[in-house]
Parts: structure tokens; C-alpha cells; sequence
């Protein structure tokens, strides 16, 4: 066969081209609920990057995309595909929650660092139970993981309105966290408050991702463990020969996995609403698998697709705002992205192969 | 808990097993050849919506059903030609094809009729009705067998006989006919059937095809029979539950009856709080109930499926040798 591609296309083309057919399919839909799709092109780029207010929310998007888009990605290595970044990142709420709460905190800092220990704490613990029912039991990891997370709205629904709801609040929400615990926003930075004048969102916790990212390389390619989590992730039965022990690399990954997840909340529950709600994580979790796929599970492609999943976000919470196109609009596109670059990337490498040969010169 | 309550909750199984049992013998088709499907909970959303939407403007339920399979054959066409033709992989074609499935529902529903994602309630002939079987009131005061005929077996919607007639319709398509073997072995060696000059991909997306059948009758009774309209994401996880019970049952026909009876028991019992109560003599919280099936579905996954072996080519995507 000669559809095979360049390096270079099949990193960046593959994922564009993609991106371009869930557009332009996207813009389709757009049409047939009768409305233009020009126009919602422009409202969602206006409303999120057209201003350092827009910029405020698709970063503070884009911060918890980055770390359950990671989570997916340190699992997809080891071949585990885990779905249950929304429980786990519930979970890690729910850890923050108990942090925050727990103590007078003097400094931001120190909460940060205790709450960032409670949220992976809590989201690893959830994808223990799965990873340790893969590793020796054989439980599909895929199903555990899509139970795992009904179970954790119903547990987190359980732990707000029966446990954790102060006396006498009717919504079923955690008290707020004391005032020490409150994350400084990218406004409050010095530098970055030279473009953010307003309040936004975006907080500190922008950083922590930063480093994330750096983190999961590292570990990924540059240490031992990474070695032995990629090449279980090649060929189980290599690795077994190999003397890397499967049961380990299942646990240590998914628990990595999990806690990257479960960091998540610090973004949103500490750094944004301050008090851990309901469904807290709105769906931030399943974004992580489009964006993994669309950064091609390298920590870097990750932070790309994660910045163009906070555009969409951002841009489709505002056409929720300013058209009558409805906010579901961004988990059809969601949908079509996991499905171009995850399913029928096969049919995309095949497109680009004919572009190729038809763009050289013809051998005689 | 006295024997009325027990036909009660009994009864609101079998209502509530009835998409799950569509759904789990729509997964045995696709994954006995060989294609995983975690995308069954789309299909049946995305039959939910246009068997909702259709019967609420046509006012008719069948011609709701027809539409409610159209839509589920339509996203099960895309499963297969991402999983069969392009060789792609199978669970996150699931995924995708879920989320599709979820945003699309909603845009959709929205435009047509402006409820928040919502179709109108149906009623009357835009629904299906309680069929009574024959002698229902006469036996119904026999003991114990005339509420069990009476008041459990007979007044279900007529996708409820259907799904029920499915188990020994799919045991004897599966394990009595040709095309069941071929099924069958294309599942665990497909190299073998194309030696043997027969179609792998054809046979495929025929179980595909049959997967995307099926799903859209689920859809369908979700929102045509089960509840009186379509509501956003009202399939709620039952596609998984399915795939639960489907590994369950061993990927076996009868085996997925019972698993599914046994799933929509809990989901009976949680929709019966006092009962649970009654006989656990302590306040169970709403939310432990609602989790229930689901951590039912892993206590099974986990320990007391025996031995389950999937079909063996599962997952793998079939290339020919050249």
C-alpha cells in the first residue's frame, strides 16, 4: 500500500483534517436547524477570544481539559482506556471540598498544595477499584469506568445533601470555603494582570497544569516506569517476557491516571466556585478523551486540543447566550472530533494518502 | 413485603428489563461477529427522540417506530463503516457515536418543537397501548397464578411480548440456522470464514445491521411506551447496563434474559424505596438506590460472572491477506 505518510502529515495534518471535517460536518447541522453558520463562527470566536474577558474563560476551560485530557492520554499508553475521568474528577471535588473545608487555611499556597494532594488522592482511589478489577479479575475497564462514574454523582449527590449541606442552605452545595483557600486569578498575577483587567476565571491552577503537561512527558519518556507503561501498552505479552509486571503497570497508571483527573477540581471547585455543587465537572471529564485523541496522547498535542476545546466551550456558551442555537451544539462537535480522529482515522491517513500522490510528480 | 407488593415490583421489572433485553441481544448480534458496540446507548437515545418526535407529529406510534429504527440504523451504519471498512477502533467509535448521539437529540428536538430538548407528551394512538392477554379477568382470582397471569404477564405494551419472543428468535437464529454459525465464527475466526469464500464484512454489517434493529425498538418503548415522549439523555446508562448484562449472560441469548430481569429488578427496587426499607428495616438514602443497579453491575462484573470469555476476534478489526 502506499498510503503511507510522513512523519510530519501524520502528526499534524491527520489531526487538522479532522478537525476540518467535524467543522464543516458541524457547520452542516448548523444549516439544518436553520440557522447561519458563519454567524455562529463569528459569535463564538467574538465571545471567546476576542477580548481578555473571552480569553479569561477559554483558558479557565482549557486548564481542566488539560489535566483529564492528560489523564486519558497516560492511559491510553498502557492501552487502558479510561472513561471515568468524570467520576474521578468528581471524586477529586469532593477531596478538595473535604480540604478546604477541614482547616482555617493562612495562605493560599499551603491550600493549594493540600487540596492538589486531597483532589489526586480521591480521583486515584476511584480508578483504584476498576484498575485493580481489570488487573485481576478481568472486569472490562471500559464498563467499570461508565458505572464508576454514575456512582459518583450519586455518591457526591448523597455527600451534599446529606452530609456536607450546612443547616438550613436549600440547594444541595458544600459551604463555602474559607477565604484562605481562595486561589489568586490570573488577574491578581503580576504580568498576566497587564492583559487581565477584569476578574476572569482563569486562575493559578493554569500553571499547575503547565506543569502537568511537563510532568507526564517526563514520566512518559523519560523515566523507567514510562518505559515499561509504553511498552505494556504495545504488547502485553512483550512486556510480560520482558519481566514488567502487568498488575503493577494497570494499578500505577490508572492511579496516575485518576489523580491527574481528580486534580481537575482544583480548577473549578477551588479556583472558580469556591464550594463544591452538583455535576461540578460538566462533562469536563469526556472531554478528555477528544482531547487526547486530538492532541495525538503526546502532553503537548494535549495542550493544544485543550486550548481549542476551551475556545469551543467558551465560544458555545456564549451561541447558548446570543443565538438560538442550543448549547448541546458543543457535544456534537465533542462527538464528532472522538470520532474523526479516534474512529475513522484510517479514512482520514487514506484522504490525505491520495492528496499526496495526486500533488507529487507521477513515477513513469 | 406482602405477595401484591411482590407482583408490583415484579410487574415494574419486566416493564423496565424490556429495553435493557433489546438492547443486550442488539449488543450479542454485533459483538458474536466480533464488533464491540459500547455505542448501543446512542442508538437507543437517538430512536428515543425520532420515535418520539415522529409519533408526536404524525400522531401515529408505528409509524414513530419506523422512524425510532431508521435513526438507530443510521448511527449503526456509521459504527460499521468506521469499525468494519476503516478498521478503526471500536470503543471510541462507541464513544464518538454516543456523544453524537446526545448533542444531536437535543438540537433537534429543540428545533422541532422548541420544549428545551423535549417532545410533546404523547397520548392516545401516538403511544403504544396495554395489550390485556385473553382470559386476564377471568383467572385473575385464581390464587397466586391468577395475579401472576393477570396482573405481571399480562398488560405490557406489545415491545414488551416482542423483546421477549427475541430470546428464543435469537437462541434459534444464532445456534439453529446458517447464518447464525457463520455469525458465530466470524466472531471467533474470521480468517476461517473467508477461506471458506464467505463475506466477513458482509456478515458484519448484516449483525450490525441487526444491532441497529434492535436498538431502535429500545429507543422506541423508551419513549413511546416506558414514558410518553423523548427527554434528554432518558436513556440514562441503559445502553451500558446492557453491555453489563450481555457479559453477564456470557454473550448467550437466555443467559441475557435473565441478566436483563435481574438488572431491571434493581431498577424496580429502586424505584421503591419503602420496600427496599421495609426489608432492610433501616433509612436508605435515595441516592444509595439510584447507584444501585450500577454498583450491582460491577459487584457482578466483578466476582460473579464465573468465567466469561468474549468472542474471540472481539475488538480486532478483520484485514484480508493479499
Amino acid at each position: 500500500m502506499m498510503d503511507k505518510l510522513p512523519k510530519w502529515a501524520d502528526l499534524v495534518l491527520v489531526p487538522l483534517v479532522s478537525l476540518l471535517l467535524a467543522a464543516v460536518i458541524s457547520a452542516l447541522v448548523i444549516l439544518a436547524i436553520g440557522q447561519d453558520p458563519m454567524e455562529a463562527l463569528n459569535v463564538m470566536v467574538t465571545g471567546a477570544l476576542g477580548s481578555p474577558y473571552g480569553w479569561g474563560y477559554t483558558l479557565y476551560y482549557a486548564t481542566s481539559f488539560i489535566f483529564t485530557g492528560l489523564a486519558v492520554t497516560i492511559a491510553f499508553h498502557a492501552s487502558l482506556f479510561n472513561i471515568g475521568g468524570e467520576g474521578q474528577a468528581q471524586l477529586g471535588g469532593l477531596g478538595v471540598a473535604l480540604v478546604c473545608l477541614a482547616l482555617p487555611w493562612p495562605h493560599w499556597t499551603l491550600a493549594l498544595l493540600a487540596a492538589g494532594l486531597g483532589a489526586a488522592l480521591f480521583g486515584a482511589a476511584w480508578a483504584a477499584i476498576p484498575a485493580y478489577l481489570q488487573a485481576r479479575r478481568g472486569s472490562h475497564i471500559v464498563i467499570t469506568t461508565i458505572m464508576f462514574n454514575y456512582i459518583a454523582s450519586a455518591l457526591i449527590v448523597f455527600m451534599l445533601v446529606d452530609v456536607l449541606r450546612p443547616a438550613g442552605q436549600m440547594d444541595p452545595a458544600t459551604a463555602r470555603f474559607p477565604p484562605g483557600t481562595n486561589l489568586p486569578t490570573l488577574d491578581q498575577i503580576p504580568g498576566f494582570n497587564l492583559i487581565f483587567t477584569k476578574t476572569v476565571p482563569a486562575n493559578v491552577t493554569l500553571l499547575v497544569a503547565l506543569a502537568a503537561c511537563v510532568l507526564v512527558w517526563a514520566i512518559l519518556w523519560r523515566t523507567r516506569l514510562g518505559y515499561e507503561i509504553r511498552a505494556f501498552g504495545r504488547s502485553e505479552p512483550a512486556a510480560r517476557y520482558a519481566g514488567i509486571n502487568p498488575f503493577r503497570i494497570i494499578m500505577i497508571t490508572m492511579l496516575l491516571s485518576g489523580a491527574l483527573a481528580g486534580l481537575m477540581s482544583i480548577n473549578n471547585v477551588m479556583g472558580e466556585s469556591e464550594r463544591l455543587v452538583q455535576n461540578s465537572t460538566e462533562g469536563a471529564g469526556f472531554i478528555g478523551i477528544a482531547v487526547a485523541l486530538m492532541g495525538r496522547n503526546h502532553p503537548f498535542g494535549v495542550l493544544l486540543a485543550a486550548l481549542l476545546f476551551g475556545f469551543l466551550y467558551q465560544g458555545g456558551a456564549e451561541l447558548g447566550l446570543w443565538t438560538s442555537i442550543p448549547i448541546e451544539l458543543r457535544i456534537v462537535v465533542q462527538g464528532l472530533v472522538i470520532l474523526f480522529t479516534g474512529a475513522l482515522d484510517q479514512m482520514v491517513r487514506m484522504l490525505l494518502g491520495w492528496l499526496f500522490r495526486f500533488g507529487s510528480p507521477r513515477a513513469a | 413485603m406482602d405477595f401484591a407488593t411482590l407482583i408490583q415490583i415484579l410487574d415494574s421489572t419486566l416493564r423496565l428489563a424490556t429495553p435493557l433485553l433489546l438492547a443486550c441481544l442488539a449488543g450479542l448480534f454485533s459483538e458474536r461477529a466480533g464488533i464491540f458496540d459500547i455505542g448501543l446507548e446512542g442508538k437507543m437515545l437517538m430512536a428515543a427522540m425520532a420515535s418520539g418526535a415522529v409519533a408526536a407529529l404524525t400522531g401515529s406510534v408505528w409509524l414513530g417506530l419506523g422512524a425510532g429504527i431508521a435513526a438507530s440504523l443510521l448511527l449503526a451504519a456509521l459504527h460499521g463503516v468506521a469499525s468494519i471498512t476503516f478498521r478503526g477502533n471500536q470503543l471510541i467509535s462507541g464513544v464518538a457515536l454516543n456523544f453524537l448521539a446526545s448533542g444531536i437529540t437535543v438540537l433537534v428536538a429543540q428545533r422541532l418543537f422548541g420544549q428545551g430538548g423535549r417532545t410533546p407528551p404523547l397520548d392516545g394512538a401516538a403511544r403504544f397501548n396495554h395489550l390485556t392477554l385473553p382470559f386476564a379477568d377471568a383467572v385473575r382470582d385464581v390464587p397466586i397464578l391468577g395475579p401472576i397471569y393477570a396482573d405481571l404477564l399480562s398488560g405490557h405494551t406489545i415491545l414488551t411480548y416482542v423483546a421477549l419472543l427475541a430470546v428464543p428468535a435469537t437462541a434459534w437464529v444464532l445456534y439453529r440456522t446458517r447464518f447464525g454459525l457463520r455469525l458465530r465464527a466470524v466472531g471467533e475466526n474470521p480468517a476461517a470464514v473467508d477461506t471458506a469464500g464467505i463475506s466477513v464484512v458482509g456478515l458484519r454489517y448484516a449483525a450490525v445491521a441487526i444491532t441497529g434493529i434492535l436498538c431502535g425498538l429500545a429507543g422506541a418503548y423508551m419513549a413511546t411506551a416506558l414514558q410518553a415522549g423523548f427527554g434528554r439523555e432518558m436513556t440514562a446508562g441503559r445502553g451500558y447496563i446492557a453491555l453489563a448484562a450481555l457479559i453477564f449472560a456470557k454473550w448467550r441469548p437466555w443467559g441475557a434474559l435473565w441478566a436483563t430481569l435481574l438488572f431491571g429488578f434493581f431498577q424496580a427496587l429502586a424505584l421503591r424505596p419503602d420496600v427496599v426499607e421495609g426489608v432492610a428495616g433501616v433509612k436508605i438514602p435515595v441516592s444509595l438506590l439510584d447507584a444501585l443497579p450500577y454498583i450491582l453491575t460491577v459487584l457482578v462484573l466483578a466476582g460473579f460472572v464465573g468465567k466469561a470469555i468474549p468472542p474471540r476476534a472481539g475488538g480486532e478489526p478483520y484485514v484480508k491477506e493479499r
